[in-house]
């Protein structure tokens, strides 16, 4: 990912981060993007500065607990629909253009 | 200059489990068509939501309490997001900043020496689609998609290729014993990226870090780490610096090479999975999933010598593999000769189980049949060959060793009237032996027996038959 950019624990570059998730951005939508997100930031920057001791942690909304599935095979997409999906199909296989990594 | 190594390593084993990691489509079809086992949740459809598989996680907190982990009764699951065809939501669902099993380690042996290999932690994750680069294209089944993995990643404790050898051989033995996964190399089971780096002895900061990835065979991860530990030291001793870098093994060229910075530069912005709550676990589910864990190998082997009398090497061979050492157990305990069936078990069950291309599981002869018959043995109710023959006849057939005794008339003539009869045949009838052992010659008695052996149709008793020779030829 060649490519300048500048961040910091407190600045986000949304070019940057819109290259990561590979949405292109004009320049105009680029800056309209990075003035809201310094926004976002620096009001996470103002609660940063409150007194927390004390607070416990909290790091889920949904208070769901215990939501699992057991493990007992279920129904699968049939493969025709699974493959209706794909750009291109070649041997029941989703084709794509080659990626070497 | 004298060197040190660093090897860490990071491991990724597939769970044996029915179904996937987040979803329940059918999980190890390795021989299914292609992308018959998917559904919205493992193709990353938009809106279809992940659910952990409850036996995935059970079977990497009992893998981390086999480690000595501590396990997080509150852990998270976080993305981890890059864009490769291999992972259709863009994200990798795994465990960042909270995994399940923290700390650990594992004991291995080399060369008789012990070293504790420490852990830093095991975390849940799920496996990438399978990926089939042709000339033109790539083609992706994502029947593997979303596979349960945990990951271990060790510390940089190990300072050999032989050690990194001898720990991966130990997780992979202590795995299989306790059902977590099949380790099948092959079949991409067990896959690791190797960490490496070397530092003048003396020194205490760990040098430049060098990964390999995606290594899936241990004889290569031995190549690669001999290689590369002996090329980082080239680099240095040639006065030039090593950078931190992931590279590639080759296996044919016998090398590893740098990966373009491009194939691994990443940025995976990981942050936590909003589609998941945390993986909340009490401890009475914990103490009891610690019940479930089965007697370790290293355990098991120690016990052997200490309660049946074995020596190590026997211990050794028959704890490599769980059913063997089960089936060795159990005769054992009905043997008043432990010993014995050791060399019974190690020696013919093996060998016939070898030449038939047989698992233990299907053999025919039973633990309690090889006690019994190695009691009549013992009591000399039969001889070493019929016991042979009997044996054979219990591994093809099963049955019960006396009765085959019995059927087949194969118990040992220790009737001294009939031996005696068998030895005066003997002596008459070989007058040249009986002058030679007479003037001195114990192999001509040897014969003799051999005789009485054959007179018996091999049911003799052949230390009664010495003895009654002896007697009968004594001056």
């Amino acid at each position: 990912m060649a490519m300048d950019f500048s961040e910091t624990a407190d600045r986000m570059d949304v070019r940057y981060v819109a290259a990561l998730a590979r949405i292109s951005l004009d320049g105009a939508e680029a800056e309209e993007l990075q003035s809201q997100l310094d926004g976002i930031l620096a009001y996470v920057g103002e609660l940063k500065k409150l007194d927390v001791e004390g607070v416990p942690a909290f790091d889920d909304a949904s208070g769901v607990e215990g939501a699992w599935h057991e493990d007992e095979p279920g129904e699968c997409l049939p493969h025709d629909v699974a493959m209706s999906l794909a750009p291109l199909e070649r041997h029941g296989q989703f084709v794509v253009p080659k990626i070497i990594e | 200059m004298t060197y040190i190594a660093s090897i860490g390593l990071e491991v990724h084993v597939q769970l044996k489990t029915r179904t996937k990691m987040f979803c329940s489509c059918p999980a190890h079809r390795e021989d299914d068509p292609p992308n018959t086992n998917v559904c919205p949740v493992c193709l990353g459809l938009p809106g279809a939501l992940p659910v952990p598989n409850r036996e995935a996680i059970r079977k990497t907190v009992k893998t981390g309490l086999m480690m000595g982990s501590t396990i997080s009764l509150r852990s998270r699951f976080d993305r981890k997001n890059y864009f490769y065809p291999d992972m259709p939501k863009n994200y990798q669902i795994t465990q960042q900043e909270r995994p399940l099993c923290i700390g650990g380690g594992l004991e291995i042996e080399v060369n008789g020496k012990k070293k504790y290999i420490r852990l830093n932690h095991i975390h849940q994750e799920e496996d990438a689609a399978k990926i089939t680069h042709l000339e033109h294209s790539s083609e992706i089944d994502y029947n593997r998609a979303s596979t349960p993995l945990m990951e271990m990643v060790t510390e940089p404790d190990m300072s050999t290729p032989d050690e990194a050898i001898a720990f991966l051989t130990a997780l992979r033995e202590m795995l299989i014993y306790a059902g977590i996964s099949e380790c099948d190399l092959e079949r991409g089971h067990m896959r690791c990226d190797v960490n490496s780096s070397i530092r003048p002895a003396g020194t205490d900061r760990l040098g430049v870090k060098c990964e390999i990835k995606n290594m899936n065979t241990f004889r290569g991860i031995h190549r690669a780490l001999e290689y590369e530990l002996r090329r980082q030291q080239s680099v240095l001793e040639s006065g030039g610096t090593l950078r931190q870098e992931t590279r590639r093994w080759d296996d044919e060229a016998g090398a590893t090479f740098p990966m373009r910075s491009k194939e691994y530069a990443h940025d995976y912005r990981y942050f936590n999975e909003p589609d998941l709550p945390p993986v909340v676990l009490d401890q009475a589910t914990i103490d009891q999933w610690r019940t479930e864990i089965p007697e370790l190998p290293r355990a098991r082997r120690a016990r052997f010598v200490a309660d049946y009398g074995l020596p190590e090497y026997d211990a050794g061979v028959l704890t490599a593999d769980r059913a063997i050492a089960d089936w060795y157990e159990a005769a054992a305990r009905a043997s008043k000769n432990p010993k014995a069936v050791s060399n019974w078990v190690m020696g013919e069950l093996l060998r016939a189980l070898g030449e038939k291309g047989l698992s233990i599981t299907d053999a025919k002869i039973t633990p309690a049949a090889l006690a019994s018959l190695l009691d009549l043995l013992d009591k000399k109710t039969i001889n070493g060959p019929a016991a042979k023959e009997v044996f054979q006849i219990l591994f093809d057939q099963g049955g019960d060793p006396a009765e085959i005794v019995k059927a087949k008339g194969l118990a040992q003539v220790s009737d001294t009237g009939a031996m005696e009869t068998f030895a005066e045949q003997a002596i008459a009838a070989n007058p040249k032996s009986v002058d030679d052992y007479r003037s001195g010659k114990q192999a001509a008695l040897m014969y003799l027996v051999g005789q009485v052996m054959k007179l018996s149709r091999g049911k003799a008793n052949p230390q009664l038959a010495a003895e009654i020779l002896r007697s009968k030829l004594a001056p």
